[in-house]
């Protein structure tokens, strides 16, 4: 049977695309955000899984204004990185696992959760940054990925206590299929930003260090925090942060937490980055 | 007729809601068309013509002419459509952060890299009433 492994939570400004794409990651701005992934990038070469299930948002960029689903499963064959308006990213094609994906969609609903199924979907930086950090830049990702999209862009976001609920459900489908498939599950988006008008480059560096401990060591209680805190507290943007508590649902009530890395700034945002392990 | 909303007193800030995001249909489908390659060609080639595809009000079609981009985001734009706008005209998500601010960009990438925008003074309306 397939199982969940680890969970790795994680960041995904576009700007550090940008930054791997155009060979600048060196340099005295990035080189420590790209260092503090080091670590993360010799982990998972160790750790090796079969399959990532990819908790992300899309940015205007897959869905426009007219389709807005709250939680969209893709379950295709593969997704091609999209144009943001500056070109592709020079990333590979993402691979997907078409038939697990209709196990877990089937799961999910019998289990209500009623979850929109995308049969074609452009993928953006919100799920190739995340690839890009932990993988660099291989010819071709190491394994598939299932990406689940959640909307985060108009209020209201799902709650932090639906997204862990939903984490718990996803749980349920991966331990239920047949093939015996390693699965790290990754949750991405915040930490804390701002950026739209005039409080736009928000950082609460301490909000961040709570929320972080919360996540890892009483999930229950942290996926309770409201959107108004969010809001208030990790900026209009940082309200992404719900979508760590999918992936947080999808490991076991007792995790280690392997890695830890924190950094501000990138571009607007603050970088959070943890590696949980199932205990 | 708008209820009151617990995110009107956070200062400096647009929440993209239901309502939000109503009023801003057709001008959110302008900046993400905005996304393909021939879109932007042919919004190069002839501005005004281009935008007259998207039914919106005359105050967006002005401030989507005119790049003033917080003034879009309180007539229904979201950053993330707007950022497409952006992009057409050259300018990235941390540029337009130093324009929405007014600061500039090299003050506003002074201030990220000296640690962001602080919490303290900035999470209620009535804070900023002196700004």
């Amino acid at each position: 049977m397939a199982y969940v492994s680890s969970g790795v939570a994680c960041s995904h400004v576009p700007a550090l695309g940008v930054a791997s794409d155009t060979g600048i990651s060196g340099d005295d701005y990035y080189s420590p955000i790209f260092q503090g992934f080091e670590f993360s990038k010799k982990w998972i070469a160790e750790e090796k899984p079969d399959l990532i299930f990819l908790v992300y948002n899309d940015h205007c960029t897959a869905f426009d204004a007219t389709i807005i689903p709250t939680f969209a499963l893709g379950c295709a064959a593969q997704y091609q990185p999209a144009d943001e308006g500056w070109g592709p990213r020079p990333v590979p094609v993402v691979k997907g696992h078409p038939q697990f994906s209709a196990h877990i969609a089937q799961s999910l609903v019998l289990d209500s959760f009623d979850i929109t199924i995308m049969n074609h979907m452009e993928v953006d930086h919100g799920l190739t940054v995340p690839l890009t950090m932990l993988f660099g830049q291989p010819d071709a990702w190491p394994c598939p990925v299932i990406p689940l999209a959640v909307n985060v862009v108009q209020y209201p976001a799902p709650l932090g206590s639906r997204c862990y609920a939903l984490g718990k459900s996803i749980r349920k489908a991966i331990d239920s299929y047949s093939e015996g498939l390693k699965v790290c599950v990754f949750g991405t988006g915040g930490m804390s930003h701002q950026l739209q008008h005039k409080r736009a480059g928000l950082i609460n560096a301490e909000w961040d260090e709570r929320f972080m401990n919360l996540l890892v060591n009483d999930p229950e209680k942290g996926s309770t925090i409201d959107h108004e805190e969010y809001l208030r507290e990790a900026g209009s943007e940082g309200i992404e942060l719900v979508m760590w508590y999918v992936m947080r649902g999808a490991l076991n009530k007792n995790v280690e937490e392997i890695h830890r890395f924190y950094h501000v700034p990138a571009s607007n945002t603050a970088v959070g980055h943890l590696i949980l392990e199932n205990r | 007729m708008t209820d009151k909303k617990f995110y009107d007193d956070i200062p400096g800030t647009v929440v993209f809601d239901s309502d939000q995001a109503t009023k801003g249909y057709h001008l959110n489908q302008f900046c993400i068309s905005l996304r393909l390659q021939a879109n932007r060609d042919a919004y190069k080639a002839d501005p005004e013509n281009y935008i007259d595809q998207f039914p919106m009000t005359p105050e967006q079609r002005e401030a989507a002419l005119n790049q003033q981009w917080n003034r879009l985001l309180e007539l229904g734009g979201n950053i993330y459509y707007t950022s497409k706008l952006g992009a057409f005209h050259g300018i990235n998500f941390q540029e337009l952060a130093g324009l929405m601010t007014g600061m500039g960009s090299t003050a506003y990438r002074e201030m990220m890299i000296s640690g962001g925008r602080s919490i303290e003074g900035n999470r209620y309306a009535s804070e900023w009433k002196d700004k």
